[in-house]
């Protein structure tokens, strides 16, 4: 992976840049001593680590405006950071660049549950935003996995999904306004508590630019009540191709679960070693989560569990009290942390049509073979959103590129039969080489030329997203004279 | 004057890029039939995306479908009637009120972003819109998200084209996630009810967990009264649980009565969708989009002729007389107006569009010069 040379005359005006960002930002905001800034090296892609120059913590878009204002001037790269929960690299600093974190923007500024809105300082945590209207049986919808930790920022560069999309949409779909700095400062607020643009919509290509357009420092996003009850259902299935085909009948059928999960038998063995969650012995495994009240539960599951009879399955488990729920959903929430026991992994995020999904896991599966590495396949099957998880081991020497390059061939199948290189996670600097695979030329030009429009001097995130060789030109350091 | 069809997307690219050559500037028609939303084109040329048609993916398992730009919309949704599925979104039918002839086109709902009164509950037209084939304003082959409906690859150029009204480029292909169609549906009539409390009623239904598929108010309804209506949809027993549920919450709003005939209720969402009480009167129509507790506000800063709630109170549609400008009227309440019906010169003299903030108009007049150089896309059209 490589990364663009730290511009030296940058890195000399060090001093001077600390001086100017310490005249608008308290001395506890503006982290510049090498032992501090290591804490911002990484985020969760934590293979690739480079301090930055200096890190700032602004506490309001004023300080955020000040600090891009500042860097602008100075011509210095600025890497916005939400938690650093990014698996795509996308918070990964540069050794002459700002980081720019918002973590001490976190407040709630407005809830207004008749419009049915919450109005977040960016830097809030996902699921601290459901906490703050959880009293009033409210809910904000999108929910990646990370959202014990992960900031509304990263979630709405990123546009992140979750667990519940296939029902209730990704952050692009809930989110309604924000408050952006742009590169050279300027405060701008597109959208808010209504619905639709005035004119082009700006908030939804800012939705998803991976920090590359602006600054986000506050957020209106949609909150929703909760549904009065939810109950899964659990099928086993001896067949990848079976349990694949059950998924487009359950969808066929008209019944709109609020998810589908599937996991292969690589991921219900480690699952079932490490956590025990009394999965049956197959090849494939569904949770199917349905909403409502309990009749209506009833109706929905019925209508589900008739179509998985349909399919023979091996075991069909329907839950009858949240105890039971919560033992269906135990195993394949702690998937990851099963997968992790065995070995390090890599976890993936390609995109595929649903009725491609038993030949793409077909194919894993003889790649695994002439890899030599294993793979567990736990993913969001309504939606196709896969996530691989190939298993190496970081401390021997050539295992990590060997495991990228396996990565890189399932990213590229993915392509291949009609889908995308990342459903949810971005391309930050982990897919960023293999979007010639996803984009033509003319494709990924049409891209660049929006960041033209926002930051004409490519200065915020710039080596993220598109390969470097087509970026290089609009990155050439114009640092201050 | 000449009318350009080309019959493939190859065609159309170099259609564009001989347009480009000349700096001939283009009309960009679909079905035509919303023709007159936005300002006036200044284009003596009229490149037509009819000869684009045909859906050209489907798979109902997926919930997905791909269709060229020209495809009628009547056979978009014909095809996903058959699979008992449906475009989320409620595209409204624009021919009655702008008094227009012709065939939709899905390449038309796109570029005007259209939604009805589902959109609320499951977003508008841009929600649902996973992909995107355009040729931009050199005559330049692009295509943006695919056929998936989880896709975070680049940027998402498919949300910036859906409502750019063909000024960004000339689209080609459109690919959708589709939702089931549902079972059955019942409505709620609430009647009497003032603005206020109307919105307040909407609001509070909203609320629920019940999963309320459409809340619109008519001050003056077909009788002449007024009624609040709030939707409900999926399986019918379902729906009759939470119709009963509903009516308990909102009891002191009033007993609903509570419609659950296929072809009225349709009728009456059609009503909604379609802005049909302004259909055929005299005057402007303006669409306000606001929080739903601003949308009586809206109505009383107006003093409209005619008013139209949908969207909970967030969509008022208003009838007022030719040429009056309501913005001045709507200062300090947020949101934005756009001017929909007028003669061309009102609209030559009102922008349709709400003008934007110096440093957004700034971004967006950037972005058209990237997208279009030499302006050739529908210009007057987007101001």
């Amino acid at each position: 992976m490589e990364m663009p040379a730290p511009d030296a005359r940058i890195l000399s005006r060090k001093a001077q840049v600390v001086q100017r960002l310490l005249t608008v930002l308290p001395k506890d905001a503006v982290i510049h001593e090498e032992a501090e800034t290591r804490a911002y090296e990484c985020d969760a892609l934590t293979a690739y680590r480079c301090p930055p120059m200096v890190a700032v913590l602004p506490s309001n878009t004023q300080e955020v405006s000040d600090v891009l204002r500042i860097c602008h001037q100075e011509g210095v790269p600025v890497v916005p950071r939400g938690s650093g929960t990014s698996l795509a690299g996308g918070a990964l600093p540069t050794a002459d660049c700002v980081i720019l974190g918002v973590a001490r923007l976190n407040d709630v500024l407005e809830t207004d549950y008749d419009n049915r809105i919450i109005k977040v300082q960016s830097g809030r945590t996902n699921l601290s935003v459901t906490g703050a209207v959880e009293e009033e049986d409210f809910f904000y919808a999108p929910d990646p996995s990370s959202q014990l930790a992960c900031a509304i920022a990263g979630n709405i560069a990123m546009n992140s999904g979750g667990a519940h999309c296939l029902k209730y949409g990704v952050t692009t779909n809930n989110l309604l306004g924000v408050t952006m700095v742009m590169m050279d400062g300027t405060v701008v607020e597109v959208g808010g508590a209504h619905l639709d643009a005035p004119g082009l919509d700006l908030l939804g290509i800012i939705c998803g630019s991976e920090g590359q357009l602006g600054v986000v420092t506050e957020a209106t996003l949609r909150i929703l009540h909760k549904p009065e009850g939810a109950r899964p259902v659990l099928m086993g299935f001896d067949d990848n191709e079976v349990a694949g085909a059950c998924v487009a009948d359950i969808i066929k059928a008209g019944v709109l679960p609020v998810a589908i999960e599937f996991m292969d038998r690589p991921c219900i063995e480690a699952t079932e070693k490490f956590a025990k969650a009394g999965y049956p012995d197959c090849e494939a495994l569904l949770i199917v989560e349905v909403e409502g009240s309990d009749a209506e539960i009833d109706e929905q599951l019925s209508v589900i569990m008739d179509i998985a009879r349909s399919h023979n399955p091996v075991e069909l488990r329907e839950s009858k009290s949240p105890m039971e729920s919560a033992a269906i959903w135990k195993g394949r929430k702690s998937a990851f942390g099963a997968m992790g026991q065995i070995n390090d992994y890599m976890c993936l995020d390609g995109t595929i049509p649903v009725s491609q999904l038993p030949f793409v896991l077909r194919r894993i599966g003889e790649m695994s073979k002439e890899y030599g590495l294993k793979v567990g396949n736990v993913f969001h099957a309504g939606d196709g959103n896969m996530h691989p998880l190939i298993l190496f081991d970081a401390n021997k020497p050539g295992d990590l590129e060997l495991c990228e390059a396996f990565g890189a061939d399932i990213l590229k199948l993915c392509v291949e039969v009609g889908g995308c290189l990342t459903g949810e996670h971005g391309v930050g600097i982990e897919k960023r080489d293999l979007m010639f695979d996803q984009f033509n030329p003319e494709d990924m030009e049409a891209q660049l030329k929006i960041k033209d429009v926002f930051d004409p001097q490519w200065l915020l995130n710039p080596a993220k997203v598109f390969p470097l060789s087509v970026t290089e030109t609009r990155r050439t350091p114009i640092a201050a004279e | 004057m000449m009318t350009l069809q080309p019959r493939s997307e190859s065609d159309l690219s170099e259609a564009v890029a001989s347009a480009y050559a000349a700096k001939t500037p283009l009309e960009i028609v679909g079905g035509g039939t919303r023709r007159t939303l936005g300002g006036p084109v200044q284009a003596a040329d009229t490149l037509s995306t009819a000869g684009l048609s045909g859906i050209t993916l489907y798979e109902p398992g997926a919930l997905t479908i791909v269709a060229q730009a020209g495809t009628p919309l009547a056979e978009v949704e014909a095809a996903l009637k058959a699979e008992n599925q449906r475009l989320p979104f409620e595209p409204m039918d624009h021919r009655a009120l702008l008094g227009t002839e012709g065939e939709p086109t899905i390449g038309g709902v796109v570029a005007a972003n259209v939604s009805g009164p589902r959109r609320f509950q499951v977003g508008a037209c841009r929600d649902s819109l996973i992909g995107v084939r355009y040729v931009d304003g050199q005559g330049t082959a692009i295509k943006n998200g695919g056929r998936v409906m989880k896709n975070v690859t680049g940027y998402d150029i498919v949300k910036l084209m859906a409502g750019s009204y063909g000024t960004l480029g000339v689209l080609s292909e459109v690919s959708f996630k589709v939702l089931p169609d549902t079972a059955h549906s019942s409505v709620l009539l609430f009647e009497g009810l003032s603005d206020v409390d109307a919105v307040a009623c909407m609001c509070a239904a909203m609320a629920t967990p019940y999963e309320v598929s459409g809340a619109a108010h008519l001050p003056v309804g077909m009788d002449g009264a007024p009624v609040t209506m709030l939707r409900l949809e999926g399986f019918e027993k379902s729906v009759a649980y939470r119709a009963g549920e509903l009516a308990k919450a909102l009891a002191h709003f009033g007993t609903p009565k509570v419609e659950s005939d296929p072809d009225k209720t349709a009728a009456g969402w059609r009503y909604i969708r379609d802005v049909e009480a302004f259909a055929g009167q005299p005057g402007d129509v303006w669409r306000v989009s606001v929080k739903p507790t601003d949308g009586p506000k809206v109505a009383a800063a107006v003093g409209a002729q005619g008013v139209v709630y949908d969207w909970s109170g967030g969509l008022v549609w208003l009838l007022v007389g030719e040429g009056t400008d309501i913005r001045p009227a709507l200062a300090g309440i947020a949101g934005h107006a756009t001017l929909i019906r007028a003669s061309a010169s009102t609209r030559a003299a009102i922008p349709a569009f709400h003008p934007e903030a110096a440093p957004l108009a700034k971004v967006t007049a950037g972005l058209r010069a990237q997208f279009d150089p030499a302006g050739i896309l529908n210009p007057g059209r987007m101001g």
